[in-house]
């Protein structure tokens, strides 16, 4: 069938996350931080969901994890090689077949050295030889062990946290901005090694606000805009601005300095007084009444776009659903 | 640690101690002189102080230094305790150095059970409110707490002294020892049940406090990027408790338990008061209602060079417990 068709690591169907919360007093009110969200990762990929920072991508990561906080409403589909998740089988793959690669050694505990830390505590002779490998296959050497996280170098520390996504060979890796404040050339670098762990037939997906970074190492790019992907479209779609097929890509594409560096007027808009249709109708010069109603997903050239305008397509097919029909 | 950073903690501690007892036992010093009590009527009592001659009166007062100027006195007394000496206690008769030692001995007895089960009991109510918070166990603790850090200390006492010594009888209401007891004849147990009530009133107070704050920081490690990281990594809440939780609590606990001494030793003034309990606190309460300048004197630099030390205690084992601190010299 599509090309799209190849075999899913991850897929997440119409992704809803939003924050219960009181204001003024005891009215409560629903923050919708991420809404219908569409993404998938297929095996030998890297998939980068690239959005604006504090625009509530670390929120993907973290619902894939099951690790929302209790106020928080999720509601939507996460298959996990072909299956659906729920809570219990969540917990089951965390940090097994689903590891986090987070942004920085803040996210490992202060006071505890680096090797016991990688081990998680286990003392057999197996999972020491496992993580004496895995630290010589990212160059740290033996004496990395005994440091405490405060002692790593950045670079250090993100192959420490590599080691520790790789401890149970893991299927799929999300990466939550793995790379910060490191220039293109660094941060390319240091995803060497997602690139050959892709390679081997696994998945990653890379979280992250750095487009011109995501360009460079990934397969495919997930474009996320005010809590939503607006379009997913292989790396090459990006090569000219014909090419790619929502509104706000185009003048994300704009932006890039090769490409003019036009920056475009206005700021995504605030969880509280989001547009009702599509959310960058208010920024987008296509906009028309009826992009107020609801905008399905369809399916153009191989990427999805969430956009009533432009080539038509087909309309997106629940993947799992067509299968279960089957 | 280095040698020369070593020096310089050491010294910079002295200089602290030094400054500290100074500025304490001036202004202790400019209270007790601010007092309106009369030394001479507060330990003649009054009926014998309104029969007394005029030049009886005139007597004690200068045998007493009553018309010495302050400063000459402070100056007097700062003289004395630099050579060792403490001075006589105006209400004991005896020299301070003597009583506060003896009194001393039965406070510490009593300070140190509460100390410890405070602390103890404290930190482990606190990581099990934290680590449940919001649900049943963190709402029932944190209610206990709250109600006694809110408790006036004497009132405990004296509800506690109600209950269970006078209407169930199970404890002796006061003293260290029996009463009417030759003194060979006590026993460590007579010492031991004497010690019990007040000992659990101030260990409930104590503990309200450690819970509170344990709970807090309990809080903050669940809200913790590592904490979130443990859980990405397939561990469960306990064991990222125990783990990496203990592990991380443990600072701010030691900090914590170290900084209580004070509260430990105000809250004794109160317990040792309503259970007349013949401790340090109840020889400064008597001190300060007499005019005992020099007893007062002497307690409250001990009790600072005490809380002092559990301070500085603190600060010593935070360098020897966070390797950010014992390793973070050299590597910076």
């Amino acid at each position: 069938m599509s090309c799209l068709d190849k075999h899913h690591i991850l897929e997440i169907e119409d992704l809803s996350v939003s924050f219960t919360q009181y204001e003024k007093g005891l009215r409560q009110i629903e923050l919708p931080v991420i809404s219908k969200l569409h993404v998938s990762v297929h095996s030998g990929e890297i998939v980068a969901v690239v959005g604006s920072s504090g625009s509530g991508k670390s929120l993907l990561a973290h619902a894939v994890l099951g690790l929302l906080p209790n106020n928080a409403n999720v509601r939507g589909r996460i298959f996990f090689n072909e299956e659906l998740l729920d809570p219990e089988k969540i917990k089951n793959l965390r940090g097994k077949e689903i590891s986090l690669v987070p942004q920085s050694v803040n996210y490992l505990d202060p006071l505890m050295k680096v090797g016991p830390q990688v081990r998680q505590g286990h003392k057999d002779q197996k999972t020491i030889q496992r993580q004496k490998k895995l630290f010589r296959h990212y160059d740290l050497d033996e004496t990395t062990e005994g440091l405490f996280p405060f002692e790593l170098s950045g670079g250090m520390a993100r192959r420490v946290l590599l080691s520790s996504a790789m401890m149970e060979a893991p299927q799929l890796i999300i990466a939550d901005e793995p790379t910060p404040g490191l220039h293109l050339e660094m941060a390319k670098k240091a995803m060497e090694h997602f690139r050959a762990f892709a390679d081997a037939g696994n998945g990653v997906l890379l979280i992250t606000h750095d487009i011109e970074l995501a360009l460079e190492v990934a397969d495919r790019i997930a474009v996320f805009y005010a809590g939503t992907t607006v379009e997913e479209a292989k790396v090459d779609d990006f090569d000219c601005e014909e090419t790619l097929r929502h509104p706000y890509t185009k003048a994300l594409w704009r932006a890039l300095p090769q490409n003019g560096f036009q920056a475009l007027p206005g700021n995504q808009p605030y969880v509280k007084d989001m547009p009702q249709g599509c959310p960058f109708g208010p920024r987008c010069e296509h906009f028309t009444e009826e992009c107020r109603g609801e905008i399905p997903v369809k399916i153009v050239r191989c990427g999805t776009v969430r956009c009533i305008h432009g080539e038509p397509g087909e309309a997106s097919h629940h993947h799992h659903g067509e299968r279960g029909e089957a | 640690m280095e040698p020369k950073y070593l020096l310089g903690f050491v010294g910079k501690s002295v200089i602290k101690a030094v400054t500290l007892i100074i500025g304490v036992s001036i202004i202790a010093f400019i209270l007790i002189s601010a007092s309106p009590l009369d030394p001479v009527q507060m330990n003649v009592g009054t009926t014998a102080y309104i029969n007394m001659s005029p030049e009886k009166k005139a007597q004690l007062e200068e045998y007493w230094g009553v018309d010495t100027p302050p400063l000459e006195r402070y100056l007097n007394w700062a003289e004395d305790f630099i050579h060792g000496d403490m001075g006589m206690s105006l209400k004991y008769n005896r020299p301070v150095a003597e009583i506060i030692g003896q009194k001393f001995l039965n406070s510490l007895a009593l300070m140190a059970v509460a100390w410890v089960l405070s602390g103890i009991i404290g930190f482990i109510l606190g990581i099990v409110a934290g680590a449940n918070r919001g649900r049943w166990p963190d709402k029932l603790i944190k209610g206990y707490a709250l109600t006694l850090a809110s408790t006036p200390t004497f009132w405990l006492a004296l509800v506690i002294l109600m209950v269970f010594s006078v209407w169930l009888g199970w404890f002796p209401f006061g003293m260290t020892v029996p009463i009417g007891v030759n003194a060979a004849d006590v026993t460590i147990f007579d010492h031991l049940q004497h010690l019990i009530l007040p000992a659990i009133t101030l260990s409930v107070v104590g503990v309200a406090n450690i819970a509170l704050h344990t709970r807090e920081k309990m809080i903050d490690i669940m809200e913790s990027d590592y904490f979130l990281y443990a859980m990405a990594r397939g561990e469960k809440k306990w064991t990222i408790i125990r783990r990496h939780g203990l592990r991380n609590i443990m600072l701010p606990a030691l900090t914590l338990q170290f900084a209580s001494i004070s509260e430990i030793f105000g809250g004794s003034v109160l317990v040792e008061q309503v259970f007349s309990y013949p401790g340090l606190g109840q020889a400064a309460v008597t001190a300060g209602l007499g005019g005992d300048v020099s007893l007062l004197l002497g307690i409250t630099v001990v009790t600072a060079c005490f809380v002092f030390a559990g301070n500085l205690i603190a600060n010593i084992l935070y360098g020897v417990v966070d390797p950010r601190i014992r390793r973070g010299q050299g590597i910076g």
